[in-house]
């Protein structure tokens, strides 16, 4: 299925039942995902790409969701997004020099598909998925931190720790941050845009976008290979700063 | 005239699956005490949420009930059932906790007294209604017209005797902020709420697990004959006490251990079940939903503040 476009001058037809490979999710909005999010380029359903989440979201602002990719080379992006969503973009992952693994947590209006498409240097994006059913209501209520009011004393702060490991070390970072969605009335969007994992010489080791789905207060775990120490760097969109270093 | 009657039988049954009836049978369990158990399972359409023990005493002065079960319908019913059973009237309810599989068919007994904790009243009027509406999401049509109704009477701790019964209720905390045990010393049996589950994964959305630890301790400590646990078979001894807190301390354990090493949630909904809780239903689902509950704080322990930089 890689490489179909060598075919095309010969077999328009092979182009077309590659183009409607039928996703295995069954989703109606899997055709507006796949232009919106994918740009309408060549995709498969791989199982190298692997989502993880429980099959019923208990909390469906808490929604544990983890992301593996093995053996796909030259990883470009990573797109997560949840189909039925109200907003459906939910963050990009770029790993530059650690595996392309990353656990967050987000929230869920109602059941859904939720998941990753990873772009290969080849052009190709390679789509998993899985199905996560939810009662409802993840996306239009107000976060804790907004209906208390109390975000603002520790807005940006991080807490972090580092897990030495014999195969990869583990990051975990949680971001103090309302995360608002902008569909509870009244309060409007407020979210973390981007956040930079770098070492303590300053290479960039992943990049990541965030978007209103991602819960209050974001709890981001990586694996990180051999390194220990980390700077990270990010801001909202109003432009506030994150800026923390993260040492074991 | 047989193959009528086979048609016959047919369709009556027909007709009482769509009465939305409970299969209730209430079952003597001690001398003038009953129990209708409910199904091990979690809330489905098709069982209609009967997935809880509710009992009742049969005392000289009418009966008391405890717990009202999921819906307006199962109150219904479940009054029905005592009142055609014993021929008398209900004097009072007891309701164990907050949560809507043991309260939400209280609109049936507005006409008498209905007891609780102080915790558990503050519950129900803080989460009812949240409740109330996940449970028309999971069983549907079984929940029409149920209303959430609060009870009117707040629950004390000691010893009051009713109809030549000696109820003690007992004010425990654990499985939520207001756990009522209720102990007929004349009769021996103990109903724990979901203090206790047998053979029933426990659940914890509003748990607080060392308190529930030493709350079992207590429980054991009394001397009863018949012990009725919230969800699971009644049992004659401590089993299913020592079941549940083996359950969790392993939960606790897990959930402390999981942190300290730094796992991610769904790596922990992910641990394996020991052997010991394999038969014990629906512990994959428990584990899971545990995890929610019970996993921010831990993990929050376990981090530390970053170095804010410029
Ligand atoms: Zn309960």
């Amino acid at each position: 299925m890689l490489n179909y476009g060598g075919w095309l001058v010969g077999c328009l037809l092979c182009q077309v039942a590659v183009a409607a490979e039928p996703d295995p999710l069954n989703s109606p909005q899997w055709e507006a995902m796949h232009t919106r999010f994918l740009n309408g380029e060549p995709y498969t359903f791989d199982s190298k790409v692997k989502v993880e989440a429980p099959p019923e979201a208990e909390d469906s602002l808490n929604v544990p969701i983890a992301l593996r990719v093995t053996d796909l080379p030259d990883i470009q992006e990573m797109r997560v997004f949840a189909d039925l969503n109200p907003l459906p973009h939910v963050l990009n992952f770029r790993p530059k020099t650690v595996p392309p693994n990353l656990a967050f947590r987000m929230k869920l209006q109602q059941g859904s598909p939720v998941r990753v498409a990873v772009k290969t240097a080849d052009g190709m994006w390679h789509v998993g998925g899985t199905y996560v059913e939810a009662a409802g209501g993840g996306c239009t209520l107000p976060s804790v931190g907004t209906s208390s009011g109390d975000w603002s004393k520790t807005l940006g702060q991080v807490s972090a720790n580092v897990w030495q490991r014999p195969d990869n070390n583990r990051l975990r970072i949680r971001v103090m941050h309302p995360m608002d969605t902008g569909l509870a009335s009244g309060i409007p969007t407020f979210h973390i845009e981007n956040l930079n994992v770098k070492d303590a010489q300053g290479t960039l080791l992943a990049e990541l976008d965030l978007y209103e789905p991602i819960s209050e207060n974001p709890m981001l775990s990586l694996d990180v290979g051999k390194i220990t120490t980390f700077t990270l760097e990010g801001r909202d969109n109003n432009g506030n700063k994150i800026a923390a270093e993260v040492a074991p | 005239m047989k193959r009528w009657l086979c048609a016959a039988f047919f369709i009556s049954n027909a007709v009482f699956a769509d009465d939305f009836a409970y299969p209730m049978q209430p079952q003597q369990v001690a001398t003038d005490t009953y129990v209708i158990e409910g199904k091990t399972e979690d809330f489905s359409k098709k069982n209609g949420g009967f997935i809880v023990n509710t009992g009742f005493i049969v005392t000289a002065d009418g009966v008391v009930v405890i717990d009202t079960g999921v819906s307006r319908r199962f109150g219904e019913q479940q009054r029905a059932a005592i009142e055609k059973l014993t021929g008398k009237k209900v004097v009072r309810v007891y309701i164990t906790h907050h949560h809507p599989d043991h309260f939400l068919g209280n609109q049936t007994y507005t006409d008498v007294p209905i007891y609780a904790l102080p915790a558990t009243r503050d519950g129900i009027k803080a989460e009812g209604e949240m409740f109330s509406g996940n449970m028309y999401r999971m069983v549907g049509d079984w929940m029409r017209d149920t209303r959430v109704t609060p009870p009117t009477q707040d629950a004390k701790a000691g010893k009051e005797t009713i109809g030549r019964h000696e109820l003690e209720v007992l004010a425990l905390q654990g499985h939520t902020a207001g756990d009522l045990a209720l102990f007929d010393h004349t009769t021996g049996v103990l109903f724990s709420g979901d203090l206790v589950f047998n053979n029933r994964a426990a659940t914890t959305p509003h748990a607080t697990l060392t308190t529930w630890l030493t709350t079992l301790d207590s429980l054991q400590a009394l001397s009863f004959k018949t012990l009725v646990p919230g969800h699971g078979n009644v049992a004659s001894d401590t089993a299913p006490i020592a079941q549940t807190r083996a359950y969790l301390q392993w939960l606790q354990t897990t959930l402390k251990d999981a942190a300290a090493n730094g796992l991610d949630m769904l790596e922990v909904m992910q641990t394996p079940i020991p052997a010991d809780f394999q038969s014990v239903a629906l512990v994959q689902n428990e584990l899971r939903r545990s995890v929610s509950h019970l996993y921010p704080a831990l993990e929050q322990a376990n981090l530390k503040p970053a170095k804010q930089a410029e």
